[in-house]
């Protein structure tokens, strides 16, 4: 087993997942890389998502359902999943098509968006976007259901295209226009009703009622209209299938797929006048894009076995979200292997370090990169990381103590000493900057011996050893 | 001694949640008042009277003392057209200062960067809790977030000071030298040497401090201490940012809006005395904002989310008194069941930051304003 083969199997699990544990990154070895895409994007491979137990312990998951509470869900989701490619999927969609619970005051409704996303994710992003345009959350939060015959509403018309398939300077402002009348008559079950228990952000009397899609056929403009240079009757499934016939279509969702799972690309609205990072890169995405009838599975399977993605160049080169840090730490330190209430703490996290899941600050989503940091929250994440990991009495840091300690049997070098903690780590790897720092405090605590009989010495000066590892710059990393 | 504007700061309390306007300024002589209010109301016996119509609610003892001194300026009927009544949502609003958009950048945050266009201070813009709220998050610009004073920084689970030390020590030698990698090690070396300099700076503050003023435990009083403290140590804070709540008394509001009060009133009146005690207080503007008021009946044990509130002002440089008009509660006035807005809360920002701070405001507040005359000359 390669250092180099360990090596860019922990950035396929880093960035098709969570990161990895020290034994799934050596079973996932010795099963092959190409084993592994294949695994990670089988859909039928079970997440072992333990849902009864979710719902005895959070009746709230059946109703009035908060941010807290669906940060919770999605969190203790990305901890426990033995399928983690498909949180992340559905965490990339909730990047590009980012609604929030601010306008909708429901939780049910945008986790069952999510599931949606984990659904329809990895086929055909045709069917996608129509579940999408059906999707009662995005109605509401683009407000399509003030988008009538007679009377049309552009907001979703215009973002489907400008945000969530073509990209800006594609398509005219008459296309605009098209595309918000094929999408006319689209809209929830009782419609003003609904969106008023929303602005009143209301729970009484009923507590939080569920959205439902509606097509309204009287509310439908059925003239014809001329949309991307084609001209008929086209109703919103038609219009969605021209979108996704588009070369722009393939290029903007190739570069979002580049951007979220690659490598940072700046943000979205400077698409337009920058070029991507890496151009090959894009056109191998799009040619994937159609020759696979716009399946997202086939342009991952491409994406995860391309040269473009295993290069050194990208290996973590991205800033880590909040969720991925988070969700990272916590698949590391084993302690919600089984569901802990405690697991609200650090759901609630997420918020302070700017990523309040299923609430972001506008239809754009997050800024990605290196906008996730500021010095307020990069105090939240460093402090986090590094207490976790240097907290010797969680299940998973157990486990790497005691490896740790058998692998040096007796004595061992800084340079050893470090290396075991990266490793233990998901086969972290380090600037020359940081390796400095850390051997110089490797040296420093004077001790090497590790692996004697006395335990409490290994657990502090490897618990301080792996709380620097998790301070390092280096660990923000992806 | 009279302030000069580059010595004046600005003092932000959120009251998350929602706060009750008509509990809070009680319309007491108004018949109205309590056909609407039928259980959750405030006695004309428990009001203390501000005019002989309206009255702070009781337990407000300590702002009706700053209001005899003509320290308090109330903003009756603040809010903005077409209300929304989602927590979420509204507080943007208030954020932002972009009701009809949803907005990427908070108003204070813009203000931080007018008074410090080059980020030189990383302390000029403060928040006293967990997560940026959005009003100070404007890209760019370095804000502080502190969740306790105390133990504010890097490492601050670890108790042994020699252990911390050693560990900030390799802290400093990752980040201070990250500058010879990549843009993004960089950037994380520069944050995080900003956020070790800040935590540095601000760590001296408790110790520089010392005052007869006894604040209470609760925490927002707990947060106006730590105001008090990073102000009187001179760090070139300008603005400060805590919150409280939550205010959103659905149900049992009688208790609960009544213990919020109290935890207001007082940390205000702490406050303000620690002021006076060290002779700053003409450099502080206190402002006191809530996302909406609640609706204009009750539901037999609280209240639900309405429209159109009270923001104060308050501060020894603060011309008291009651701006703005207190809505009608004629049911033919009503905005579907809510008190109507009667001046937009940008009047207040835009008052605030040209009067007080000396920004032009246009730009932060997206669009002219009128002003109100806050200041005393």
């Amino acid at each position: 087993m390669s250092l180099q083969d360990i090596a860019l199997m922990a950035h396929l699990m880093r960035r098709a997942g969570f990161g990895a544990t020290y034994q799934e990154i050596h079973e996932n070895v010795s099963d092959g890389y190409d084993h592994t895409v294949d695994h990670l994007l089988d859909p039928n491979v079970s997440d072992g998502i333990q849902q009864d137990m979710l719902r005895r312990y959070h009746p709230d998951h059946s109703g009035g359902l908060g941010t807290a509470g669906m940060a919770f869900y999605w969190l203790h989701r990305m901890v426990q999943t033995q399928t983690p490619l498909r949180e992340k999927v559905a965490l990339f969609w909730h990047h590009v098509f980012a609604t929030g619970y601010g306008k909708l005051a429901q939780g049910r409704v945008l986790m069952d968006q999510v599931e949606m996303f984990r659904q329809h994710g990895f086929g055909s992003l045709k069917t996608l976007l129509i579940e999408l345009s059906r999707d009662p959350s995005m109605i509401i939060w683009l407000d399509n259901q003030d988008n009538h015959k007679g009377a049309i509403n552009e907001n979703y018309g215009r973002e489907l295209l400008e945000l969530f398939s073509m990209g800006v300077g594609n398509y005219s402002e008459d296309d605009i226009k098209a595309c918000a009348q094929a999408f006319t008559g689209w809209t929830v079950s009782n419609a003003k009703y609904m969106k008023m228990r929303a602005d009143n952000d209301s729970l009484w009397p009923y507590g939080r009622l569920n959205l439902h899609f509606e097509f309204d056929e009287d509310d439908h403009d059925g003239s014809e209209m001329t949309f991307l240079n084609e001209t008929g009757v086209f109703n919103g499934e038609e219009v969605v299938d021209i979108i996704c016939r588009q070369p722009a279509t393939a290029n903007f969702i190739s570069r979002h797929m580049y951007n979220f799972f690659v490598a940072d690309e700046p943000p979205v609205p400077q698409w337009p006048y920058r070029e991507p990072r890496d151009p090959e890169a894009i056109q191998i995405l799009s040619d994937a894009y159609f020759e696979s009838g716009y399946n997202i599975a086939e342009m991952l399977r491409v994406m995860f076995k391309s040269e473009f993605f295993k290069s050194e160049n990208v290996r973590s080169e991205k800033v880590k979200s909040p969720a991925e840090l988070v969700a990272g730490v916590l698949r590391l330190t084993g302690e919600s292997r089984k569901l802990t209430p405690k697991l609200q703490g650090d759901a609630n996290l997420l918020g302070v370090m700017g990523q309040q899941l299923l609430n972001p600050p506008s239809v754009e989503g997050w800024h990605t990169g290196t906008e996730w940091l500021d010095t307020g929250n990069l105090v939240e994440r460093i402090n986090y990381a590094a207490s976790k990991f240097a907290d010797v009495n969680k299940p998973g840091i157990k486990e790497m103590i005691g490896r740790l300690a058998a692998d040096a049997g007796g004595v061992a070098t800084p340079e050893t000493l470090v290396q075991d903690c990266l490793d233990q780590m998901g086969a972290i790897s380090l600037s020359k900057t940081s390796m400095d720092a850390l051997l110089n405090q490797a040296s420093k605590t004077g001790k090497s011996e590790i692996g004697t009989d006395e335990r409490e010495t290994d657990e502090d000066i490897l618990g301080e050893l792996l709380r620097l590892v998790a301070a390092t710059p280096d660990f923000q990393r992806c | 001694m009279v302030s000069t504007k580059s010595d004046r700061k600005l003092v932000v309390i959120q009251l998350s949640g929602g706060n009750d306007y008509m509990n809070t300024i009680v319309p007491y002589t108004n018949g109205l008042y309590y056909d609407n209010r039928k259980t959750v109301n405030i006695q004309p016996t428990e009001v203390l009277d501000i005019d002989g119509e309206y009255g702070f609610r009781s337990h407000m003892e300590p702002i009706k003392d700053l209001w005899g001194q003509g320290d308090v300026a109330i903003i009756n009927g603040i809010g903005y057209p077409t209300p929304n009544r989602s927590h979420f949502r509204s507080m943007d609003i208030w954020h932002t200062a972009l009701p009809d958009d949803i907005g990427n950048e908070g108003w204070l945050g813009r203000a931080i960067r007018e008074l410090d266009p080059k980020g030189e201070n990383v302390l000029t813009g403060v928040n006293f809790g967990r997560g940026l709220p959005r009003a100070l998050a404007v890209r760019g610009v370095p804000v502080a977030s502190v969740g306790n004073l105390e133990t504010y920084g890097l490492f601050s689970d670890i108790s042994d000071d020699s252990s911390r030390d050693l560990a900030l020590e390799t802290f400093a030698q990752m980040y201070g030298n990250a500058n010879g990698g990549d843009a993004v090690m960089k950037f994380l070396g520069q944050t995080g040497m900003d956020a070790l300099k800040g935590a540095d700076i601000l760590s001296t503050a408790p110790a520089k401090y010392s005052s007869t003023v006894e604040y209470a435990a609760d925490p927002l009083s707990q947060s106006m201490r730590s105001v008090a403290q990073v102000l009187f140590a001179d760090l070139g804070t300008r603005v400060f940012y805590t919150q409280h709540g939550s205010f959103d008394t659905h149900s049992g509001e009688s208790a609960t809006h009544q213990q919020l009060w109290m935890d207001v009133s007082a940390a205000i009146g702490d406050f303000t005395a620690d002021l006076k005690e060290h002779g700053r207080e003409d450099e502080v503007a206190i402002l006191v904002f809530t996302e909406f008021g609640r609706r204009v009946k009750d539901n037999g044990s609280g209240t639900d989310h309405g429209s159109g509130g009270a923001a104060f002002v308050i501060g020894s440089s603060v011309e008291g008194g009651m701006y703005g008009e207190y809505p009608s509660l004629k049911e033919q006035d009503q905005l579907e069941g809510d008190l109507h807005y009667n001046n937009d809360f940008r009047t207040t920002y835009a008052t605030l930051l040209e009067q007080w701070l000396g920004l032009e405001a246009a730009p932060i507040v997206n669009g002219h304003f009128e002003q109100f005359s806050l200041f005393k000359n």
